[in-house]
């Protein structure tokens, strides 16, 4: 493995409000007790896992195609400075400016200033990760600039005073009669007999929408892909307001993670054939819009590229953990992981939820800012399996629980309960004879058994699991102890 | 064949009647088992929960404990996942070259039971008597990251008189995830719930998987639930007999 460095500070984002909440376990106990979040999350994950096998199952080399897709991301991230500095070089020359921002205000601030610069007061918005992980929409508000989210979900969010809960579906926790009254209550001339008919509420929706797209001077996007050798940014979405958005406006201000550009234009073929399959479950997405810097006399004629670190260049130093920046942001991660599917995307904190979420999100901020996410996994591999750039996501959450441990244990002068535990553990498991009479001990566990032989009840931090589940009471002898009486010390 | 038994530390443990049922049912086949007297623990515990440090002694003990065999089995996919996928990278990553390589040469012949029957000693049929309703729970690291695919219900179908009946939504995993059973708890309940659930609405009356861990989670719930269907390990079926039954 090659290490790489950018010419970039290493530090991870300094303003980590949209990539981390309250710890995980507490987010996911509210979570759960919410039973239509619950009904409204089984529902959609389960559909879309069903699309999505069928339109991957179709596919012959999906395997050679999913690791072509590893090995071009990791080709990418192993010159990642290269590539940047001739996407830079390719979008100037076709017209375009390209602005660099280490950290979310620097981002926010040049976003800011675009806008300012044009007059309007208002931007809409076509759907953007990137965006919404340096909260662009407060800080335009805060400057007096107000933000229209114009995809379809995102517009539910957004009128809902919620926030996103799936990568892709960012209103996969609310059904249509909440749509329905999200609409009719936050919606400007609304019809208020508006049923919730999906074809009526996306009917409601276009109406309110197409009066923005004729009006508005200002578009801001986020990019799928970014095409090193042509200065090429696409855009991949199905509603069609993301092209509006693209096409309509004067100025277009697109904001990119560093990591999100691929160097040749035909690297997009092996990208362009994973993404629709593995995220909405279709063989091709409706709309795939590509713009090279400026066209003279069509489209926006004054174009932008924000590229964003905020936290990348330190995951990029991680040998282990720069997996995570091969995510295309697909989310099919999210809907097979069983942990999501019960507590949602809020439960994780951050805006990138779910099993790639645990792996970015801690990294992103520093994973001492983060530190319940990467365990916030059974490890049950199923987001491997469908990963469509095969990142190890399982051994990731390893790696950074190890990260977690190695830093508290670096900046605490007393170990934690856990550690202490652990510890003893490794003891007791460093030597057979130990282990034997820890056994042996044990044993002594039988007393706590009640006349099911099982464990009812255990003081904490074993209260956890008999709160809903029994623990068999020790045995009377253990294998090792049967194997001596009955073997004696063969081997 | 002469095989070592890597019993795990909770076989071992909390249930010692996995160990016997694996040590009779290779007994019955032929072949030779011997149990290694000083082996302790795989260290995914460790591992998994971040304390990569503590668990390089273990892998070193398990490496040493083992070196010695042409093939080690485990009644559990979780810890031979372990071994496979993680003990080589532990020494590694500790600085220990010397070590990731003996660790990568004793994982590549440490099977899982069901695929040390069905891929190395070529049986599907191992003489078992066992006629209840049985489900059959393919636990992820089994599934997910040994690949053993279909092993353990080839095995299965060939037992005498047993009902074996399809666990709906069977690839999804249960919630024991070890500390995240309890890091997690409510999430891990949740899981379970649903595990269950699907368990209950095969009417079986046992639910066997090739985990003692996993088994332990979805046996604590239906315990608790006092639901009446028990769990029961896949050697412990395998071993079964009309004289010995279990």
């Amino acid at each position: 493995m090659t290490s790489t460095f950018l010419g970039l500070p290493t530090v991870a984002a300094t303003d980590t409000e949209h990539l981390r909440g309250e710890p995980f376990p507490v987010a996911a106990r509210r979570a759960l007790a919410d039973g239509q979040l619950r009904a409204n999350l089984g529902r959609a994950t389960r559909t879309i896992r069903a699309k999505r096998q069928a339109v991957v199952d179709e596919v012959d080399d999906w395997q050679e195609l999913r690791e072509a897709g590893r090995a071009l991301k990791a080709a990418t991230m192993a010159r990642l400075d290269e590539h940047l500095e001739q996407l830079e070089a390719a979008v100037t020359a076709r017209g375009g400016t390209v602005h660099w921002a280490r950290d979310a205000a620097e981002a926010n601030a040049v976003v800011t200033e675009l806008v300012r610069a044009t007059g309007s007061d208002e931007v809409v918005k076509v759907k953007s990760m990137a965006t919404q992980e340096i909260g662009l929409n407060e800080a335009l508000a805060s400057a007096g600039i107000a933000a229209l989210e114009t995809d379809l979900a995102e517009l539910i969010v957004q009128l809902g005073n919620d926030r996103p809960s799936h990568i892709l579906v960012p209103a996969i926790h609310r059904n249509r009669a909440e749509i329905r009254e999200i609409f009719r209550r936050e919606m400007p001339g609304v019809d208020p007999d508006l049923t919730d008919d999906p074809r009526q509420l996306a009917m409601a929706a276009r109406r309110f929408l197409r009066s923005k797209f004729l009006s508005a001077r200002v578009a801001v996007s986020g990019a799928n892909f970014a095409v090193a050798e042509t200065g090429t940014l696409a855009v991949v979405e199905s509603e069609g307001n993301g092209r509006m958005c693209l096409t309509l406006p004067q100025t277009l201000i697109t904001v990119m993670g560093i990591e999100k550009l691929v160097p040749a234009w035909q690297d997009l073929e092996v990208f362009l054939q994973l993404l629709p399959r593995s995220s909405t479950g279709e063989r091709m997405n409706p709309y795939t819009s590509m713009w090279t810097g400026v066209t003279p006399g069509d489209g926006p004629q004054d174009v932008h590229l924000v590229l964003l670190d905020n936290g990348r260049t330190a995951t990029l130093a991680d040998e282990v953990g720069r997996e995570a920046l091969h995510c295309i942001r697909c989310s099919a991660c999210l809907n097979v992981c069983p942990v999501y599917e019960r507590v949602g995307g809020h439960a994780y904190g951050s805006v990138y939820p779910g099993p790639i979420g645990a792996v970015l999100s801690p990294q992103l901020t520093g994973v001492e800012q983060n530190a319940t996410l990467p365990y916030a996994s059974s490890l049950c591999g199923a987001c491997l399996d469908v990963c469509p750039v095969k990142i190890d996501i399982p051994s990731l959450l390893v790696h950074l629980r190890a990260q977690h441990v190695e830093q508290h244990r670096a900046t605490h002068r007393l170990p934690s309960p856990e550690a202490v535990t652990m510890a003893a553990a490794g003891w007791v498991m460093g030597d057979e004879r130990r282990f034997a009479a820890a056994q042996r001990a044990g044993g002594a566990g039988r007393l706590l058994g009640g006349r099911r032989g099982v464990i009812a009840t255990l003081p904490p931090p074993l209260a956890g699991w008999t709160s809903s589940r029994d623990l068999p009471a020790p045995p009377a002898e253990s294998f090792r102890a049967w194997w001596r009486r009955t073997r004696g010390e063969s081997s | 064949m002469r095989v070592a038994l890597f019993v795990t530390c909770l076989a071992d443990t909390l249930f010692p009647s996995v160990g016997q049922a694996t040590v009779r049912l290779l007994e019955r086949l032929g072949h030779e088992v011997v149990f290694p007297s000083e082996q302790t623990c795989c260290g995914q515990m460790h591992i998994n929960t971040g304390y990569q440090r503590e668990a390089v002694p273990l892998v070193r003990r398990f490496v040493e404990q083992f070196e010695p065999y042409d093939a080690v089995v485990a009644p559990s996919g979780s810890c031979v996942g372990s071994v496979r996928h993680q003990h080589a990278m532990v020494a590694r990553r500790a600085g220990e070259e010397a070590l990731a390589l003996r660790a990568e040469s004793v994982a590549a012949r440490t099977y899982e039971l069901s695929q040390l029957l069905v891929d190395v000693l070529g049986v599907e049929d191992v003489g078992a008597h066992f006629p209840h309703r049985v489900t059959y729970h393919p636990t992820c690291h089994s599934l997910r990251l040994l690949r053993v695919g279909d092993a353990p219900l080839r095995l299965l179908h060939q037992v005498r008189g047993i009902e074996l009946v399809e666990l709906p939504d069977a690839d999804q995993c249960c919630g024991f995830g070890g500390t995240f059973a309890v890091k997690n708890a409510d999430t891990s309940t949740a899981m379970l719930a649903d595990k269950m659930r699907h368990v209950l609405s095969t009417g079986a009356e046992v639910c066997s998987a090739g985990d003692s861990s996993c088994l332990m989670h979805i046996g604590g719930g239906l315990s608790r639930l006092r639901s009446g269907t028990r769990t029961l390990h896949l050697a412990e079926i395998l071993a079964s007999t009309e004289k010995e039954p279990a």
